[in-house]
């Protein structure tokens, strides 16, 4: 049943991810984006982390892809689209792919196909225990990623007030 | 799989979807009956006796409208919009408890579709994506009023969306579970989270009403600016559904008030009557819908009292009031929790 279940969530992700890079308007590729995410959580909720696949919807699914939605609406993309292939974009595109498919190769060489098995359902992934380890174990790394978090805010209401003037 | 949970599960959300849509339809008719009790008009009352077939007329008349889609429209995005929109409408329901367990013998009937250790977030993560709906659908539409009002509807949201969700953290910090059926059990007699929550039930009761679209925040529809907002183009059963997650949403609403703050199914003295396990179900049902009832008229009674924010007000509030006195809120209820109890 997992088994059945992890497999035609792959092949969702992997479709809409296909999608959302060959979608020539770019209000698809968004869409298909957020259902991506959407099977991504799933695939969190196969691994027993429900708390994480919850907290990926709300914060990628529900308040990132928002504000994309709002940039592709407002920008219009469909015109510009077609022009920017000009013969240099495209060289660079290729070296780009090229050397993204040259890394992957390298890792993908070390790697041995191992076995996969569903891990036993320890309670991990609830809110509970995420909590008692972020403010324990990992509290300095969390704090810091507050204070990430905070300057990107105040940088941001800066760039707002300066435009302003 | 076990075989009778999945039939249970079934039967109670074919059950809960029902009554929604039940509840929804005949909201249209209390909006007009209570719009006109409050206007001194005496509202429908063609269709059956006391204008009560109304909503059924109504629906008859949607399905037999003639269905338009806009030439410059994106079609599957404009249907997808509605769809949508309705379908995260429906969602919530999963997790809110509807009233204690049935027992049949042995077997043990469940009032809650889902009891999710994580069912607050659900719910948080559900509105956050109920947006896209409006979205899609005003975009889709190539309309420029249509998309002013779902530009509104989302950044409305957005934004109301902050202080709801602070609104639940102090409620966690005080009933310390995520758990829906939890919050409620809690609740039991009178110790109602609205007596321990003043400050975050306003809160979040300001922001249900924002996040459902509902007046005195109505602006995405304002149709005195916007003609018709984000369903402008929309006509037949698409503009219903629109309309009709409208009051959904409003359902929906009144049911996790009255479940996060107002005792969900419990009221003083149920324990000690000591009824039979099956009555005292019914009881917790009828009482949670009356509850639920009492708040969808509320909605209605500010509709028709209060005239509409100005946008830069809307966004006043929500960013410079709301949101610094959840924070506050938050604090007040980690302080007392920490020195106090």
């Amino acid at each position: 049943m997992n088994q059945l279940i992890f497999i035609s969530l792959s092949t969702l992700t992997i479709v809409s991810a296909l999608f959302m890079v060959f979608s020539r308007k770019p209000m698809y590729s968004v869409l298909s984006l957020i259902f991506c995410f959407f099977t991504v959580a799933g695939h969190y909720i196969l691994l027993n982390a429900q708390f994480l696949a919850i907290t990926h919807v709300i914060v990628y699914a529900g308040a990132i892809m928002v504000l994309f939605l709002f940039v592709v609406m407002l920008l219009n993309l469909n015109t510009v689209a077609d022009q920017i292939k000009t013969m240099g974009f495209r060289v660079a595109a290729m070296i780009g792919a090229g050397m993204l498919f040259l890394v992957l190769l390298a890792s993908l060489k070390s790697t041995t196909l191992g076995t996969f098995s569903f891990p036993e359902d320890n309670g991990m992934g609830m809110v509970e225990h995420v909590g008692m380890r972020l403010f324990t174990d990992y509290l300095l790394p969390f704090e810091i990623s507050s204070i990430l978090f905070l300057s990107a805010m105040i940088g941001a209401v800066l760039l707002a007030k300066k435009e302003k003037r | 799989m076990d075989w009778t949970l999945l039939i249970d599960k079934t039967i109670l959300i074919l059950i809960v979807f029902l009554i929604s849509l039940g509840v929804a339809a005949y909201a249209t008719y209390g909006e007009r009956k209570i719009a006109a009790i409050l206007q001194d008009r005496i509202g429908p009352d063609r269709a059956g006796p006391f204008g009560l077939l109304q909503p059924l007329a109504d629906g008859v008349k949607f399905f037999l409208k003639e269905d338009i889609t806009p030439a410059a429209a994106d079609k599957f995005l404009f249907i997808l919009g509605p769809s949508l929109f309705i379908a995260t409408a429906l969602m919530t329901s999963a997790v809110i408890p509807w009233g204690q367990s049935f027992f049949f013998g042995e077997h043990e009937f469940s009032l809650q579709v889902a009891d999710l250790n994580v069912g607050i977030l659900y719910i948080l993560a559900v509105v956050s994506i109920g947006g896209y709906g409006i979205m899609i659908g005003g975009w889709a539409s190539n309309n420029k009023f249509a998309l002013l009002g779902a530009l509104r509807a989302s950044s409305q949201m957005i934004s109301y969306e902050i202080p709801l969700g602070m609104s639940l953290v102090a409620l966690l910090l005080y009933s310390n579970s995520l758990s829906l059926r939890d919050i409620v059990d809690m609740q039991q007699g009178f110790h109602w989270n609205v007596f321990y929550q003043p400050l975050g039930f306003l809160i979040f009761l300001i922001c249900a009403f924002a996040e459902c679209n509902r007046a005195p925040f109505d602006l995405p529809e304002s149709e005195s600016e916007l003609i018709g907002g984000y369903h402008t183009e929309y006509s037949s059963m698409k503009l219903g559904f629109f309309l009709f997650a409208e009051y959904i949403n409003m359902f929906i609403s009144a049911a996790l008030i009255s479940c996060l703050f107002f005792g969900g199914y419990h009221f003083p003295g149920l324990d000690s009557l000591d009824l039979a396990p099956n009555l005292a179900a019914m009881i917790s049902v009828i009482v949670l819908f009356s509850k639920i009832i009492f708040f969808i008229f509320f909605f209605m009674w500010v509709r028709w009292t209060l005239p509409r924010f100005r946008y830069d007000q809307l966004m006043r509030i929500g960013w410079k009031v709301l949101i610094p006195l959840s924070i506050v809120n938050v604090l007040i209820t980690g302080a007392w929790l920490t020195f106090v109890k």
